[in-house]
C-alpha cells in the first residue's frame, strides 16, 4: 500500500472508531431525555391501586370507582344475570374473550375472579365513551331479546353483563378487565393483583 | 431603588437568621445507610409534626435500604399510601398562629443552609426566658423554633446526642438531593467514556492534520 | 445498498441542490486559516452550548410550571419525580454558566487578534447583539425557579429601569405587568425565555456566521489569507473547514464536554456560584435576603453600578454607567485605530491596556459577589471624600480602568509602536 493509501486507511479507521464511540455516547446522553417522558413518580403514585368497599353494593347494582382516571364498574351480579350470560353467546363477537384484554383469572365464562362480582373498565373499546347500564327489563328501548348489559350512546355498541361485545357493534373487543384482587369479602383492590405491596 | 437599598442596610441581620457564629463541620457520611435510616426515624418522629418535606415521597426512602413495608409500618405518619409525599401534620395557618411564622418546608433546607450550619444549629439551643418558646439558639438568634430535640439531648450523653444530630443532618442532606449518590456514580462512567472518546478523537485529528505544516 | 443510498441522495440533491451547495460553501470549501489556536475553539463551543441549552430546555418545559404557586415545586418535581429529571436540570444550570464562560473567552479572542477590525466590524456588532440577547435570556431564565434570589434579583434589576428619567417608572411597570414582580411577571418571562429570545439568538447566530463566512475568518497573526491565493484561487494559507476543523473541533468539544460533565456530575452548584444557596428558599415577597447578588457572569457590571456614586440623590449615574459599560462594546471597531490586528504585532501600549482591562474586569467581577454590607456607597452623596472603604475605592478604580481601555483607545492604539506584519501566517 502506498503511503497515501495507508494514511487514508488510518483516517477512515479512526473516523469509524470515533463515530462508533461517539454514537454510543450520544445514545447514552439521549437516555435521560427519553426517560424523562415516561410517567413520573407523581403520575405513578396517582395511578396507584385503589382500595374500594363493595359491601354496600346491592345485588344487581352497579357502582363506579375511579382508577387511573378511568371509570371502573363493580357489579354485584344476581344468579339471573349469570344465567343470562349463556343465552347471548351466539350473538357475541368474542364470547371466549380471546382478543380482549383481561387478567388470566378473568379469562373464563364469567370474566371475573368470583362470578357474583364483576369488575371491568367502563370504557367502550371503540373510541372511549362510557356506556350506560341497561338492565334486562329495558326491553322497550333495547329490543325484545335484551337480556341485560350495557349500551354505548356514542356509536351504538352493546355489551353483555360480562362486558362482552355484541356482533355488529363498532367496538372491536370486549370491555377491559383491570387487574384486581379481594383484600376481603367486602374490599377490592383495583389495579393490583399481586398482594405484595 | 434607593429606598430598597437603604432598607437593606437597616434590616437587622438578626431577624433574617444570620449570625457569624462559627460553624462546626458536620461529620456526615452520605453512604452510611444505617445513619441515614436513623436520621429518617428522628426526622419523622421529631420534625414532621411541624415541618413538611412536601417534595419527598415516602416510597423514595427505599433508596436508603428500607423496604416499602418498613416505611409503611415505621415512618408513614402523614399519608395513607407509600407513594404519597411527606406532608406536614400541621397546617400553615396554625403554624403562623403558634410560632409567628409557618415552619419552613425542609425538603431542600440542607441545600439552602448547608450541612455544617444544620449540625451546629441543632446543637446550640439554650434556655432563654425572654423568648416565647423559652429557647434561643446561637447559630440562629431569636429563632421561633423551640428545642424540639431537647428530650433526646437530656436523655443521651453528649457523644450520643451528637451522633443523633449527625444522622439527622445526614438524612436532611440526602433529603435535599436524593439523586446525589447516583449522580456521582454516573459521572464516573461518563468521564470514562469521554476519556476513551478523547483518545480516539485526538488520534483522528492527528491523522488528518499530519499534512498541515 | 450503497447504490440505493447514492440513488436516494441523487434524487434529493437534484431537487434541493442548496443543501450540497451550502455544505460546500460553509464547510467542505470554506477555506479557514490553518493557524487557528486554542482561542479559536470558543465560537464552535458557543454553538454547542446553545444547542445543549435548547434541547435541555425543551425537555424541562415538559415538566416546569410557570406559576408563582407551582414553579418552585415543579423544579423539585423535576429533580425527584421525573425519571432522569435531575440530569436535565443540572445540564441546563451548568449550561447557563458554561455559555458565559465560553462567550467571554470567545470575545477575548477578538480583542487578542483584532477580529473586530475592518472588514469584520459587522460580525462584531452581531456578536455584541448576541451578548446582549444572551444576558437578557439568562436574566429571564433565572426568575423561573422562583427562589429568593430569582425573585429579588428580578425585583432589583427591573427596578433599575425605573431610575431612567421620565419614562423609568412606567417602563418598569410595563416590563413587570404588575406593581411588584409577581406571577404575571413570571409568566411573561417564561414566554420570553422559552421562545422569544431563543429565536432572536438563533437568528443573530445565523447572521453572525453568515457575515463571517462572507468575509472569511481572521487568525492569530491578523493576516488576511485571501490576499495570497494559489492558481486555483484558493488562499494558500487556508485549509478546508471540513475535514480539518470539523475533526479538530471534535477534540475541543470532547474536552469541553469532559469539563462540563465534571462540573455537572460532581459539583453542579460550584460552591453557590452556578446555583445559589438562597435559591433553595422559595420566593418570599415579604422578606428580602441579606445578600442579593446576580449570578457571577453579571457581577462585573453589578460592581460598576455600585461603584458609581449617586448624583443629586438619583441612582441614574450608576445605572447609566452600567449600561454604557456594556454598550461601549459596539464602538470597539472604531475606537481601535491600530493599523495592525493581532496582539502579536502590537506595541506595549495595547498589550498593557488589554492586561489591565482583563484584571479590572476580573476584580470587578470578584467584588460584585461581595455583599452590599461590605462595600457600596449608599447614603453617601459626596464624591471620593467620605468612604474609607477600600473595596469601594478598588471598584471605582477598576471602573475607571475599564472605561479607560475604551475611551483612551483611539489615542494609544494610534501612537503604539507596531511590528511589521508578515504576509503569510506563522504556525
Amino acid at each position: 500500500m502506498s503511503d497515501n493509501q495507508k494514511v487514508d486507511k488510518t483516517r477512515r479507521n479512526l473516523v469509524v472508531a470515533t463515530s462508533v464511540v461517539g454514537g454510543a455516547a450520544s445514545i447514552g446522553a439521549a437516555v435521560p431525555f427519553v426517560a424523562s417522558m415516561w410517567p413520573s413518580e407523581r403520575a405513578k403514585a396517582a395511578g396507584a391501586p385503589v382500595e374500594v368497599d363493595i359491601s354496600t353494593i346491592a345485588p344487581g347494582e352497579l357502582k363506579v370507582f375511579e382508577w387511573r382516571g378511568k371509570p371502573v364498574w363493580v357489579i354485584r351480579r344476581t344468579p339471573d344475570m349469570l344465567d343470562s350470560l349463556k343465552t347471548v353467546v351466539s350473538k357475541l363477537t368474542d364470547p371466549a374473550s380471546k382478543q380482549s384484554k383481561q387478567p388470566e383469572y378473568a379469562a373464563n365464562e364469567f370474566r371475573s375472579l368470583k362470578p357474583d362480582v364483576m369488575v371491568m373498565e367502563g370504557v367502550c373499546t371503540h373510541l372511549g365513551c362510557s356506556p350506560q347500564m341497561k338492565p334486562a327489563d329495558a326491553k322497550a328501548e333495547m329490543g325484545g331479546d335484551w337480556a341485560g348489559g350495557f349500551y354505548c350512546a356514542c356509536h351504538g355498541s352493546k355489551f353483555d353483563l360480562a362486558g362482552r361485545v355484541f356482533r355488529g357493534a363498532p367496538a372491536p373487543t370486549n370491555l377491559v378487565v383491570p387487574p384486581y384482587t379481594f383484600l376481603s369479602d367486602s374490599t377490592l383492590l383495583i389495579g393490583d393483583d399481586k398482594k405484595g405491596a | 431603588m434607593r429606598t430598597l437599598l437603604a432598607a437593606l442596610l437597616f434590616v437587622p441581620a438578626v431577624a433574617l437568621g444570620e449570625s457569624d457564629y462559627p460553624l462546626e463541620r458536620a461529620p456526615i457520611e452520605p453512604r452510611d445507610l444505617v445513619s441515614l435510616q436513623a436520621g429518617a426515624r428522628t426526622f419523622v418522629n421529631y420534625c414532621l409534626n411541624c415541618h413538611g418535606a412536601q417534595y419527598m415521597r415516602y416510597n423514595r426512602l427505599t433508596d436508603i435500604g428500607l423496604s416499602e413495608a418498613q416505611i409503611r409500618d415505621n415512618l408513614m405518619f402523614t399519608a395513607d399510601k407509600v407513594g404519597e409525599t411527606m406532608k406536614v401534620a400541621m397546617s400553615a395557618k396554625d403554624g403562623k398562629a403558634w410560632f409567628g411564622v409557618p415552619p419552613p418546608d425542609l425538603s431542600v433546607i440542607a441545600r439552602a443552609r448547608g450541612a455544617d450550619w444544620l449540625y451546629t444549629y441543632l446543637r446550640t439551643f439554650y434556655r432563654d426566658d425572654k423568648t416565647p418558646s423559652g429557647w434561643n439558639n446561637k447559630a440562629f438568634p431569636n429563632v421561633a423554633m423551640p428545642h424540639t430535640l431537647w428530650t433526646l439531648q437530656r436523655e443521651q450523653p453528649a457523644v450520643q446526642y451528637d451522633r443523633t444530630v449527625r444522622d439527622l443532618v445526614n438524612f436532611l442532606v440526602y433529603l435535599g438531593e436524593p439523586a446525589a449518590l447516583q449522580r456521582k456514580s454516573i459521572g464516573i462512567v461518563v468521564l470514562f467514556v469521554l476519556g476513551v472518546l478523547f483518545a480516539l478523537a485526538y488520534a483522528m485529528k492527528q491523522a488528518f492534520w499530519k499534512d498541515i505544516r | 445498498m450503497a447504490s440505493r443510498l447514492t440513488a436516494l441522495w441523487d434524487w434529493f440533491d437534484s431537487r434541493m441542490p442548496s443543501v450540497a451547495e451550502e455544505w460546500r460553501k460553509h464547510a467542505a470549501e470554506y477555506y479557514a486559516p490553518k493557524n487557528f489556536n486554542f482561542w479559536y475553539y470558543f465560537g464552535v463551543l458557543s454553538m454547542l452550548v446553545l444547542v445543549i441549552q435548547i434541547v435541555s430546555g425543551i425537555f424541562l418545559t415538559m415538566h416546569y410550571k410557570p406559576d408563582a404557586g407551582l414553579a418552585f415545586g415543579s423544579v423539585e418535581y423535576i429533580m425527584r419525580d421525573v425519571p432522569g429529571g435531575w440530569i436535565l436540570r443540572y445540564i441546563h444550570s451548568t449550561g447557563g454558566s458554561a455559555f458565559f464562560v465560553v462567550v467571554y473567552l470567545h470575545m477575548f479572542r477578538a480583542l487578542l487578534y483584532g477580529s473586530h477590525k475592518e472588514p469584520r466590524e459587522l460580525i462584531w456588532i452581531f456578536g455584541v447583539l448576541i451578548y446582549l440577547a444572551l444576558m437578557a435570556e439568562a436574566f429571564l431564565g433565572y426568575l423561573l425557579p422562583w427562589g429568593q434570589m430569582s425573585y429579588w434579583g428580578a425585583q432589583v434589576i427591573v427596578n433599575l429601569f425605573s431610575v431612567i428619567p421620565f419614562i423609568g417608572p412606567d417602563l418598569a411597570l410595563w416590563i413587570r405587568g404588575d406593581y411588584v414582580v409577581s406571577d404575571v411577571t413570571l409568566n411573561r418571562f417564561f414566554a420570553l425565555h422559552v421562545i422569544a429570545l431563543p429565536l432572536v439568538l438563533l437568528g443573530l447566530v445565523v447572521a453572525h456566521i453568515l457575515a463571517l463566512h462572507d468575509v472569511g475568518s481572521n487568525n492569530p497573526d491578523g493576516v488576511e489569507i485571501k490576499k495570497t491565493k494559489d492558481a486555483r484561487g484558493r488562499p494558500v494559507d487556508g485549509i478546508p473547514f471540513h475535514p480539518y476543523y470539523t475533526v479538530k473541533d471534535t477534540v475541543g468539544a470532547v474536552v469541553f464536554l469532559a469539563i462540563f460533565c465534571i462540573v455537572m456530575f460532581f459539583m453542579p452548584e460550584v460552591g453557590g456560584y452556578f446555583i445559589e444557596h438562597n435559591n433553595f428558599i422559595p420566593a418570599d415577597p415579604l422578606k428580602t435576603p441579606e445578600h442579593i447578588a446576580p449570578l457571577w457572569y453579571f457581577t462585573p457590571y453589578y460592581s460598576v453600578l455600585r461603584a458609581v456614586p449617586p448624583l443629586f440623590t438619583s441612582q441614574f449615574p450608576g445605572v447609566l454607567a452600567m449600561g454604557v459599560a456594556v454598550l461601549i462594546l459596539f464602538f470597539l471597531p472604531w475606537l481601535d485605530r491600530s493599523p495592525v490586528k493581532s496582539i502579536r504585532y502590537r506595541g506595549a501600549y495595547y498589550k498593557s491596556a488589554l492586561a489591565i482591562f482583563v484584571v479590572a474586569f476580573l476584580v470587578l467581577g470578584y467584588l460584585g459577589v461581595k455583599p452590599t454590607t461590605v462595600w457600596g456607597q449608599f447614603g453617601f452623596d459626596a464624591f471620593f471624600l467620605d468612604t474609607k472603604d477600600r473595596a469601594t475605592w478598588v471598584a471605582r478604580l477598576c471602573t475607571v480602568l475599564y472605561f479607560a481601555f475604551f475611551i483612551l483607545m483611539p489615542w494609544y492604539t494610534a501612537v503604539d509602536k507596531v511590528k511589521p506584519v508578515p504576509d503569510r501566517v506563522t504556525m
